[in-house]
C-alpha cells in the first residue's frame, strides 16, 4: 500500500534539521519513520507520519517547503536472504528504485523499508503477485 | 604620489606616430576624424543622428566638433543586432569577434583584413613598450574565441617578430611545464591567472619565481597596484597593465610604458573623452570620469563615440618614455553593473536570463562574486519553490546543473549554484540590489 511520504528542502548548515522538527514538536506530531539525503549544500529530509496533511499543513505554515511523494513501506522476512528475495522480483520485473531505506517497527520488532518507485502500483502489485507482504497504513501508524 | 623610478627596461618606442609633438597628433587625428565620420555617414544610426545634427564631414572644423558628434551604446549595438554598425559590405569582413551583451546574445564586432593589420600594430606597439622583443617566446593564457583578448595578443607578439605560444585558458599544471620547457621569458593572461599560476606552481613543488618568465602583460579584468606587487613579488617578473575592449577594437587601446604610469592610449587612432557619466560634460584631467572613445582608423566598425562605462582618469602630463600620448589611469570602477568575472564581462541580467528559462527559480535569487583564492568565483544562489522541490535526489541534483548548465550557455560562465531555503534570501522594496561583490574585502 501507498504512504504518503513528506520531502522537506534543508540547508547544509547547523541546525537546520533541528527546526522542522520542533515546529512538528510543538503541533504534537509523532514521526513514523525519519530519512536524510544529504549532499554538500542541501538535504532533503523525508519523513513519514500519521497525520501527514496536518503536519504538511504545519511545516508549510512556518515557511518551509513541503513536497508529497507515495513509498511503499515493505516487511521483509526477518532471514537471511529474506531482501535478496523481494529485490530479485523487482529486478525480473523491471521496476527501478528511485531510493529506499529502512526503519524498525517498535510493535513487533520488525524491519521494515520503505520504497520510492517511479510508478509505486506496479511495484505493488508485482510484489503482491510475488507473495511479498506490503504493509498497510494501519499496521504502521 | 607617485616617485619617479628609472624604467626597469628600455624607452623603446615601436613607432614615430606614437611620439609626435601634439600639434602634430592633433592635425592628424582632425583629418581621421572627418574621414570616419565619412565612413559611417551611410550607418543607419548614424545617419540619422547625423541628420538630425546636420553634420557632415565637412562640418567638421576642429577636433572641438567631436561634441557634437551623437553617443553610441551597448544597448545600440544591440538594437542593430548583430551587425547593423559596419560601413563595408559584409564580403569584406574578414573576422568576427564578440562580447557579453546585456542578454543573452552577444554583441559583435567587425574587423577587415586592413582593421586585423592595425590592431596587430596597436597590440605591438604596447608590447613593445612594455619590453617584448623579437627574440622572446610569449606564453598566451588568455581564451582563444569569440573574445578579443587571446586573438588580439596573439597576433600583436606575432607583428613584433617574437614567438607566440598559444596555450589557452585551463589545466594550468600543464601551462606551468609548457612554461618551463619552452623557456617563456614573457606570460599573457589576466592578472588574477598570473596569481593562480604562481600558486599552482607552489603546489607542484615549484617555486614559481625560478620559472623562466621576466615579465609579463595582463589585461581583460580591472586589478590593483597591491595586485601588481603580489605578481611580480610571486613570479619575480616585472607585471604590466594594458587595456582595451572589444567594441573599440579590443586590447591595444591602451598599454604601460617602461615607467608603468599609467597606460598611453594610443591617440593616432582613438580620440579619447573623460566625461562626468550623468551631465556628459568633460572632466578635467585627474578627475575621475567614463571614458568615451571615438575610433579613427577602423574600417568595418568604427564606432563613434562609444561609452565604455569604464571609470578612470586621464593625465596629459608629459611622460619620460618620450610618448606624447594622453595617459589612462587603471580602471576603477563601472557606470553600470557589470561584472568582470575571470576576465569574462557578466552583466547580472544575463543571470536572471538563465534563470527565466528554468521555471520556478526567479524570482528570489542573489549573485555573489568571491575571490577565495586568487582566481574569481561566481556563485548564483536560488530559493527553492515548492514547484521546484523533489524529494529525489537525482533531480535536486539535474535542477542544479540546469541552472549552472544555462548560465554557461547564457552568460558564457561557470557559476555556482546554491539551493536556498525558501524566505532565506534578502527581499527588496526599492530597486533590488541582487549582486554581492566581496572581491577586493580581504
Amino acid at each position: 500500500m501507498k504512504l504518503p511520504q513528506l520531502s522537506v528542502f534543508l540547508e547544509n548548515r547547523p541546525g537546520s534539521l533541528l527546526e522542522p522538527l520542533q515546529v512538528l514538536a510543538a503541533a504534537d506530531i509523532n514521526l513514523v519513520s525519519i530519512s536524510l539525503a544529504d549532499t554538500e549544500q542541501f538535504g532533503i529530509l523525508r519523513l513519514v507520519l500519521k497525520d501527514w496533511e496536518f503536519a504538511k499543513s504545519v511545516l508549510e505554515k512556518d515557511g518551509w517547503v513541503v513536497n508529497v511523494t507515495d513509498v511503499v513501506a515493505v516487511d521483509v522476512d526477518d532471514q537471511p536472504g529474506g531482501l535478496v528475495k523481494m529485490l530479485a522480483v523487482l529486478a525480473e520485473a523491471g521496476i527501478n528504485i528511485e531510493y529506499m531505506y529502512a526503519f524498525a517497527l517498535r510493535r513487533n520488532v520488525k524491519a521494515v523499508l520503505l520504497f520510492r518507485f517511479e510508478d509505486p502500483d506496479a511495484a505493488i502489485e508485482v510484489l503482491e503477485q510475488a507473495g511479498i507482504g506490503v504493509i498497510q497504513e494501519e499496521e504502521l501508524y | 604620489m607617485h616617485t619617479v623610478q628609472p624604467p626597469p627596461i628600455d624607452n623603446a618606442v615601436r613607432d614615430r606616430d606614437e611620439t609626435l609633438p601634439r600639434a602634430e597628433l592633433e592635425a592628424l587625428q582632425l583629418t581621421r576624424l572627418r574621414e570616419v565620420v565619412e565612413r559611417v555617414a551611410h550607418v543607419p544610426f548614424y545617419r540619422e543622428a547625423f541628420a538630425l545634427r546636420g553634420i557632415t564631414a565637412r562640418t567638421i572644423k576642429s577636433l572641438d566638433d567631436l561634441r557634437r558628434l551623437p553617443f553610441t551604446t551597448k544597448d545600440d549595438l544591440r538594437r542593430h543586432h548583430p551587425l547593423g554598425f559596419i560601413t563595408v559590405p559584409r564580403e569584406q569582413l574578414a573576422r568576427i569577434h564578440g562580447s557579453s551583451g546585456t542578454t543573452g546574445k552577444p554583441t559583435f564586432v567587425a574587423y577587415t583584413a586592413k582593421d586585423l593589420q592595425t590592431w596587430s600594430d596597436l597590440c605591438a606597439r604596447f608590447l613593445v613598450a612594455g619590453g617584448l622583443q623579437p627574440r622572446h617566446t610569449v606564453h598566451v593564457a588568455f581564451g582563444y574565441g569569440l573574445f578579443t583578448g587571446g586573438f588580439g595578443l596573439h597576433y600583436g607578439i606575432e607583428k613584433v617578430g617574437a614567438a607566440v605560444v598559444p596555450a589557452a585558458s585551463g589545466n594550468t599544471r600543464r601551462q606551468i611545464e609548457i612554461i618551463q620547457d619552452l623557456g617563456a621569458e614573457v606570460l599573457v593572461c589576466t592578472p588574477s591567472y598570473a596569481l593562480t599560476i604562481a600558486e599552482t606552481a607552489r603546489e607542484m613543488g615549484i617555486d614559481p619565481r625560478r620559472l623562466p618568465l621576466k615579465f609579463g602583460h595582463f589585461g581583460a579584468e580591472p586589478w590593483t597596484e597591491e595586485m601588481r606587487q603580489q605578481i611580480e613579488a610571486d613570479l619575480d617578473i616585472l607585471a604590466f597593465n594594458n587595456y582595451g575592449l572589444s567594441e573599440v577594437i579590443g586590447p591595444g587601446v591602451s598599454g604601460e610604458c617602461a615607467h608603468r604610469d599609467g597606460m598611453h592610449i594610443q591617440e593616432d587612432h582613438f580620440l579619447v573623452e573623460c566625461l562626468d557619466p550623468d551631465t556628459l560634460e568633460s572632466v578635467g584631467d585627474g578627475e575621475e570620469g567614463e571614458l568615451v572613445f571615438t575610433a579613427l582608423t577602423k574600417e568595418a566598425m568604427p564606432l563613434l563615440r562609444y561609452r565604455t562605462r569604464d571609470i578612470a582618469r586621464l593625465t596629459r602630463e608629459p611622460c619620460a618614455c618620450g610618448r606624447t600620448t594622453v595617459r589612462m589611469s587603471r580602471v576603477t570602477g563601472r557606470t553600470d553593473d557589470m561584472l568582470i568575472i575571470r576576465g569574462v564581462n557578466v552583466f547580472p541580467s544575463q543571470i536572471e536570463e538563465a534563470l527565466l528559462r528554468v521555471e520556478g527559480t526567479t524570482p528570489h535569487y542573489m549573485i555573489e562574486v568571491e575571490r577565495p583564492g586568487t582566481l574569481d568565483q561566481l556563485t548564483v544562489k536560488v530559493e527553492v519553490l515548492p514547484e521546484l522541490l523533489s524529494d529525489r535526489m537525482d533531480r535536486m541534483q539535474r535542477l542544479k546543473d540546469r541552472i549552472g548548465k544555462e548560465i554557461l550557455t547564457v552568460a558564457g560562465i561557470r557559476a555556482n549554484v546554491e539551493l536556498a531555503a525558501p524566505r532565506t534570501l534578502e527581499r527588496f522594496t526599492g530597486k533590488a540590489k541582487r549582486v554581492v561583490d566581496k572581491r577586493g574585502q580581504n
